[in-house]
């Protein structure tokens, strides 16, 4: 990311910024980023994206999940210079032109989020497991949003929102 | 002119479980926390915390901090208090250090601010700020506290000798000692209800934005109260409160921990007026969990008397209370440990008497209800696992000693046993619809069989009575401000309407909920009603979302208010009818003339004359607002019911089923209910097995990061079954509704304690402390005792 920084010393020094290409949510990018700077820190404040959100800042609480080439990353431990090259989807990348995905559209029929902070997370979550397996079982829901915390709907109507998206996902392959 | 009322279902009413509106911009990511919030020009925010908990404080050095490129400002002590800035009041009459100018008193406690271009600068400012300390000794509890000689945490207040905060008593206590005198049997429980953080996902944070020009100071940031926080700047930054616009965007959870006024907050404001820039501070996870709200920390000490035929006789109980650094609980009660003396509601005992103390320590401030009302949650479950002993010592049944001792149905108002005056109840209906669901008698026969094959099963019973919806004026405020609520409807004139309320939700749905009340009073179709809350430049004023209070009493003026419309819309109709208003009926969104209910006209139909056809001398528009002060409490109760089974190996725990009766009145939107009743049944679950929060014998916080302090995820989380099959509507509220945000929360913890008890009976294990973590469990079955979790933390554990 870009700063500009107010001149007050002589000898700063220079700030070390690397130049990477990637793509998010279909869009190619180029940016100029620090080498520290967090992946969610480029995709909220770079790129704009707010829907991915920041919990815990050490890899706990799956807010920040995203998916670097189809697949989930906690977006707060991994470093933006690490996508150069990659492809990087977010929540804001999941409806189409017109329609919303079927786990949006389920979160909403089961009632799978509450206060809604948790909540892109676990879709992307929830994205890369029926990427992978569009069939799961009960367990295999839990056990793939594992790593995906929420406080305020003891995750049962979100099982039930992914097992929904699962099913309308079947249903339109047909 | 209609001829039909409109289905209540159909257009959203009460009773229908209509999808939330808030959802379709959660879904998209297009929310709006506070952190989302960019404003041109701004500056970020970030504080240095101590690492000792008790420590005198030698010198502050910011001079490498200040030389930082990027770095406007370095805020310590110092320079708060030549504002007058460096300690603020608390909601408890206390004061708290905004920044630390002579000693820290909790590890985490703020000490500087760094604001800087970014925040990444503004976290290596911070490193680079040297503070030198001089280590005190540490006092992590209050018997600690109250040792003889121990350090004055406090020495910076008159009058303050020792560590106590207060001593306080109620109830009847000759009574109380003459019923003791009288019993059979005397039953005794000794417990910690562990310090618990509610730990939101989204941590806290502010934006400050000072206008110089305009003199307006706006502040964004995740409060579940914004006209108290308005207020509380107004008093304590000495601003004009109009010149003050306090906006709770989106807020990704709070639980009571987003209820009070942090460091944080207070200086990204001083900042911002100082730097004329605005200034955003975004907490870490470390920081919410070591330096905001905590909730609990409690001893507690009780005895019941009883009769051998099983009629409890008295109670007496005793606590202490370890309230941090700080006495700011957040709490708006005039009794100085909240609403403890709820216990035992759902009983009928004739004498009780309570004394609790308050006492000082080296730990974080705080003292949140964390989802429930202040101290209801340690009082139920004192109550449950008092009963589960009680029951155990006199030989009796379980849910048999529970029955006999609850108060009957036709025994309401009921005065309980510490004077609360409850309005209604079927505390023995709830419990049977719970013990057929759970197959009581089979599940006894099983667990008898297992435990001849070395398994070890065991049934958990809560009842759970809450006081819910602070409150009633007179006994309820926060800082002297009275506890009512209120909202503000606007009709336009083509039926549409914009309602404004006093709350703040935080994932509660309020945007979906209240709009489905206005379409029950009004029949205007709740998708014609946009809901606004959080911004005090446009709601009503009122006391905010917080002890399950939004339901009973903004819930119950959006009524009122809705009411009041109706009023106007009655007389505007009688002059499109051309009748007198004494000829015109109300049927749900119409009026029509009772001679003749096909002669009719609809709300919208008078909404629309409200603008361009009102009667002469008629006030035009259909606008008004109503602030409703609660008569009482609302009352919900409950009854939950556990069933684990318990590897007598590893002390590890499974939970086989879980079923949970609530009765929370009339049901709004009984969807939304139940999501609410699940989340509550999972922090239940976590607080009875995982969430740990302790600290060592330094004061070292033991659950600073989610490593430590483990939340359950899907995986862990048991499936519940709900029941809501009782209903008693609440008889004051104007739709007979009753809070239940909290209620599982505040219930159901006993439940699952009394399980892994009841899978361990025979074995001389009176009690574990929570979380039931497996060590402690192993611990109580391998060496046959009770398992104490009271810090200092154990080197083992």
């Amino acid at each position: 990311m870009t700063i500009v920084y107010d001149d007050t010393s002589e000898d700063t020094g220079s700030v070390p910024i690397r130049r990477i290409k990637f793509t998010i949510n279909g869009k190619k990018k180029i940016a100029e980023v620090e080498p520290r700077l967090l992946l969610s820190h480029l995709i909220r404040r770079g790129l704009e994206l707010t829907g991915t959100h920041m919990g815990c800042d050490t890899t706990n609480c799956g807010a920040c999940t995203v998916l670097v080439d189809g697949k989930p990353v906690k977006s707060c431990t991994m470093l933006a210079v690490q996508v150069d090259g990659h492809e990087i989807s977010t929540v804001e990348g999941l409806a189409g032109q017109s329609e919303l995905h079927p786990l949006q559209e389920g979160f909403k029929q089961e009632h799978g989020l509450q206060c809604g902070f948790c909540t892109p997370g676990m879709m992307m979550a929830a994205k890369a497991l029926l990427d992978e397996n569009p069939s799961p079982t009960e367990d295999e829901v839990r056990w793939a949003l594992s790593g995906n915390l929420c406080r305020c709907t003891g995750y049962q109507n979100i099982v039930k929102s992914v097992l929904w998206a699962a099913e309308k996902l079947r249903g339109s392959a047909e | 002119m209609t001829s039909q009322a409109v289905d209540e279902i159909k257009i959203g009413g009460l009773g229908a479980s209509r999808k939330r509106v808030e959802d379709d911009r959660f879904i998209r990511g297009k929310g709006n926390y506070t952190d989302d919030i960019t404003l041109p020009g701004m500056l970020h925010m970030e504080i240095l915390r101590s690492p000792l908990a008790h420590a005198r404080i030698k010198s502050i050095d910011t001079s490498r901090a200040w030389e930082i490129p990027g770095v406007h400002l370095v805020l310590t002590g110092e320079m708060m208090a030549t504002r007058n800035l460096a300690w603020m009041p608390t909601l408890s009459y206390d004061t708290q250090a905004v920044l630390a100018t002579d000693k820290v008193r909790f590890q985490g406690q703020e000490v500087a601010c760094v604001i800087a271009d970014d925040p990444y600068i503004a976290k290596d400012a911070c490193e680079a700020i040297d503070v030198e300390y001089e280590p005190l000794p540490v006092i992590v509890n209050p018997m600690q506290a109250l040792a003889e000689g121990a350090p004055v945490i406090r020495d910076d207040k008159e009058n303050q000798p020792d560590n106590v905060v207060f001593n306080w008593e109620v109830g009847d206590k000759a009574g109380t000692d003459a019923a003791f005198a009288q019993a059979d049997v005397v039953s005794r429980l000794a417990l910690h209800y562990p310090r618990s953080h509610p730990s939101p996902i989204e941590c806290c944070g502010s934006i400050a934005d000072f206008n110089r020009a305009t003199s307006k100071l706006t502040v964004y940031m995740t409060t579940q109260a914004p006209h108290i926080i308005r207020a509380a700047v107004a008093l304590v930054a000495e601003l004009p409160e109009q010149m003050i616009r306090i906006i709770s965007p989106d807020i990704g959870g709070g639980f009571g921990n987003k209820v009070p006024v942090y460091p944080g907050y207070v200086c990204s404001i001083l900042a911002s007026i100082l730097l004329e820039r605005p200034v955003k501070w975004i907490e870490d996870k470390s920081g919410n969990l070591i330096s905001t709200g905590f909730a609990r920390d409690i001893y507690l000490d009780g005895e019941m008397a009883l009769r051998k035929d099983g009629k409890i006789l008295a109670v007496r109980m005793h606590t202490e209370s370890d309230h941090g650094a700080f006495f700011s609980d957040a709490q708006p009660s005039k009794f100085k440990i909240g609403l403890m003396h709820s216990a035992f509601a759902a009983y009928d005992i004739p004498h009780a008497h309570l004394t609790a103390r308050g006492t000082y320590t080296n730990k974080a401030p705080g003292g949140v209800a964390y989802r429930c009302s202040f101290r209801v949650t340690e009082a139920m479950f004192f109550q449950e696992r008092m009963v589960q002993s009680a029951a155990t010592d006199l030989g009796m049944d379980q849910a048999e000693f529970r029955r006999m001792n609850f108060v009957k149905d036709d025994d309401f108002p009921h005065r309980t046993p510490f004077g609360f005056l409850t309005d209604s109840g079927q505390y023995a209906k709830c419990l049977d619809v719970g013990l057929k669901a759970i197959d009581y008698e089979n599940f006894r026969a099983r667990q008898a069989e297992a435990r001849k094959r070395g398994k070890l099963l065991g049934l958990g019973i809560s009842t759970m009575t809450e006081p819910l919806g602070a409150g009633n004026s007179r006994e309820y405020d926060i800082l002297g401000i009275k506890m009512f609520d209120s909202a503000d409807l606007k009709v336009h004139m083509t039926g549409k309407a914009l309602l404004r309320t006093g709350a703040r939700g935080q994932g509660q749905g309020h945007e979906t909920t209240w709009a489905q009340i206005v379409a029950h009073e009004l029949g205007i179709p709740a998708q014609d009603v946009v809901v606004e809350e959080g911004d005090t430049d446009t709601a009503p004023f009122g006391m905010g979302t917080y002890a399950s209070r939004s339901t009973p009493v903004a819930g119950a003026a959006v009524a009122m208010v809705s009411r009041k419309i109706r009023a106007k819309a009655r007389r505007l109709a009688a002059h499109l009818l051309e009748v007198s208003e004494e000829d015109v009926e109300w049927e749900l969104g119409r009026f029509y003339v009772r001679s003749a209910p096909d002669r009719g006209v609809t709300i919208q139909e008078c909404a629309m004359a409200a603008y361009s056809n009102m009667p002469d001398g008629m006030e035009p528009g259909l606008e008004n607002t109503a602030y409703y002060d609660p008569p009482n409490l609302t009352w919900p109760f409950a009854v939950y019911i556990v069933t684990v089974e318990v590897d007598p190996q590893t002390g590890v725990w499974d939970v086989l089923s879980m079923v949970a009766v609530d009765d929370c009145g009339v049901r709004i939107n009984p969807m939304i209910v139940e999501g609410q009743i699940m989340g509550g049944l999972t922090e239940a679950y976590a607080m009875a097995s995982m969430q740990f929060i302790t600290f060592d014998a330094e004061g070292n916080c033991v659950g600073s990061n989610y490593m430590d302090y483990l939340l359950p995820t899907a995986w862990e989380t048991p499936g519940f079954e709900l029941h809501s099959e009782v209903v008693t509507p609440c008889p004051h509220h104007p739709i007979g509704a009753k809070g239940i945000g909290e209620c599982a929360a505040v219930g159901g913890p006993a439940a699952f304690v009394n399980a892994v008890i009841d899978a361990l009976d025979g074995m001389g294990v009176r009690n574990i402390d929570m979380p039931l973590l497996p060590d402690r469990v192993w611990e109580a079955i391998t060496y046959r005792r009770d398992v104490s979790g009271a810090p200092p933390v154990r080197s083992d554990d």
